[in-house]
C-alpha cells in the first residue's frame, strides 16, 4: 500500500516534467502551445455551465422536496430483501445523480458506522468503484454539443448498477458482514 | 429520454414539496443548485486550462500518439469505429489512465478531448455515436487504481487501514468496467439489428 500512495504523490509532478521534457527535445514552443491549450480550457469550463447549472437545479429541487428519500422508502424492502443494508440504499441512488451529495453521504455514513464496520467499508468501496453518471454524462456530451444521447444513459446507469452490485458482493466476500 | 428526466424531477419534486410542506426548501434548493452548478465550472476552469495546456504540448510532441501506439492492440478492440493513428486514441488513453491514478480532474479535460475528436469522426453530427457510448460507459464506471478521497476520509475517521479497501475497490471497479462493455455491446447489437 506505501507503494500506492507513493506513486499516486509522484505521478503528476513526474508526468509534467516528461511532458516538459520530452516537448523541449521535439522543439516544441512548449510555453506558447502550453497558452493555447489552456485557453481552449477556459471556452469549455464555461460552456458547460448551461448543462450543469440546468442538471444540478432540477436534482436538487427533487431532493429538497423530499421526493427522493420517498422513492428510497419505496425500494427499501425489496432491495432489502435482496440482501442490501438499508443504510447503504441512499447512497446508492445519490451515487450516479450527485458526486457532492454522494460523498458528504460516504462521510456520514462512515463517521456513523465507523471506517472499519461493514457499512463503512461498503460505502468506501461504492464511492470509490463507481463514477457520478448524471455529471460525466452532462459535461462530456455538454463541452462537445451532443445533443442526441442515445442510448449512453441507459448503459451508463445500468452499469452504475453492476457497480453497486459488484462492490457489495467484493466487500462480503473479502472483508465478511461484521 | 434526459429532457423526460429533467423535466420529471423538477415537476414532481415541485409537486412533492407541495404535498409535503418543503416549497421553502425547495425555493433554496433552485438557487443553491444553480450556485453550485456555476462554482463547479469556475472550478473546473483552472485545471482544464493547466491540463489542455498540457495536453497540447503532448499532443504536438507526439507523445500522445505514441501513447496511443502503445496500447493500440487493446483499445482498438473496444473501439472499432476509431482509426488506430487518429488523435482520439491518445486523448482516450490519457483519460483511461488519468482515471485508473485517481486523477479525476485530468481526466475530465482529457475526455472532453477524446469526445471533441469522436465527434469530428462522427462527421461532427449532434447524437451520441457508438464510440462514444462506449467511452461513456467506461468512463461512468471509473476502472481506480487508488481511490484518494475515500481513503483521505477513513483517515479522518481514524480508520485502522484506510487503505484496506484499495483492492477491493479494484476489483469492484472492474467487474462494473466489464459490466458496463458488455451492456454497451448489447445495446450496440440491438441497436444495429434495428437497423
Amino acid at each position: 500500500m506505501e507503494v500506492f500512495s507513493l506513486i499516486s504523490l509522484w505521478f503528476i509532478p513526474v508526468l509534467i516534467c516528461f511532458i516538459l521534457l520530452y516537448g523541449t527535445i521535439k522543439k516544441v514552443a512548449t510555453y506558447e502551445r502550453f497558452v493555447e491549450g489552456g485557453k481552449e480550457g477556459i471556452a469549455i469550463a464555461v460552456s458547460i455551465i448551461p448543462f450543469l447549472v440546468g442538471m444540478l437545479v432540477s436534482i436538487s429541487v427533487f431532493r429538497a422536496s423530499g421526493a427522493l428519500e420517498f422513492l428510497m422508502r419505496i425500494f427499501r424492502p425489496t432491495l432489502e430483501r435482496a440482501g442490501i443494508p438499508a443504510e447503504i440504499i441512499p447512497l446508492a441512488i445519490i451515487r450516479p445523480i450527485s458526486g457532492t451529495a454522494a460523498l458528504g453521504m460516504t462521510s456520514d455514513l462512515i463517521a456513523i458506522h465507523g471506517p472499519d464496520s461493514f457499512i463503512g467499508r461498503l460505502a468506501s468501496v461504492l464511492q470509490g468503484s463507481t463514477d457520478t453518471t448524471f455529471y460525466v454524462l452532462t459535461v462530456y456530451f455538454g463541452a462537445v454539443g451532443i445533443k442526441k444521447m442515445g442510448d449512453a444513459l441507459k448503459v451508463g446507469l445500468l452499469a452504475d448498477l453492476a457497480g453497486i452490485a459488484a462492490a457489495i458482493i467484493v466487500v462480503v466476500f473479502i472483508f465478511g458482514t461484521k | 429520454m434526459v429532457n423526460y428526466i429533467w423535466v420529471g424531477m423538477t415537476i414532481i419534486g415541485v409537486l412533492f414539496a407541495f404535498v409535503n410542506g418543503t416549497m421553502a426548501a425547495v425555493n433554496q434548493a433552485i438557487f443553491s443548485g444553480a450556485k453550485e452548478a456555476v462554482t463547479l465550472c469556475i472550478g473546473l476552469i483552472s485545471i482544464l486550462v493547466f491540463w489542455l495546456g498540457m495536453m497540447r504540448i503532448a499532443e504536438e510532441s507526439g507523445l500522445l500518439e505514441k501513447l496511443a501506439k502503445l496500447f493500440r492492440p487493446f483499445i482498438s478492440r473496444l473501439f472499432p469505429e476509431v482509426p488506430s493513428e487518429h488523435p482520439a486514441m491518445g486523448y482516450i488513453l490519457s483519460n483511461m489512465i488519468a482515471n485508473l491514478f485517481g486523477l479525476g480532474n485530468a481526466a475530465t479535460p482529457l475526455g472532453i478531448k477524446a469526445m471533441e475528436q469522436l465527434k469530428k469522426l462522427n462527421g461532427g453530427r449532434n447524437f451520441a455515436s457508438r464510440s462514444m457510448i462506449t467511452f461513456l460507459a467506461i468512463n461512468t464506471s471509473s476502472v481506480t487504481l487508488i481511490p484518494t478521497t475515500v481513503i483521505a476520509i477513513r483517515m479522518n475517521y481514524h480508520s485502522i487501514s484506510p487503505t484496506e479497501i484499495v483492492v477491493p475497490t479494484l476489483i469492484a471497479t472492474i467487474i462494473s468496467a466489464i459490466c458496463g462493455i458488455l451492456i454497451d455491446r448489447y445495446f450496440y447489437y440491438r441497436r444495429s439489428r434495428k437497423g
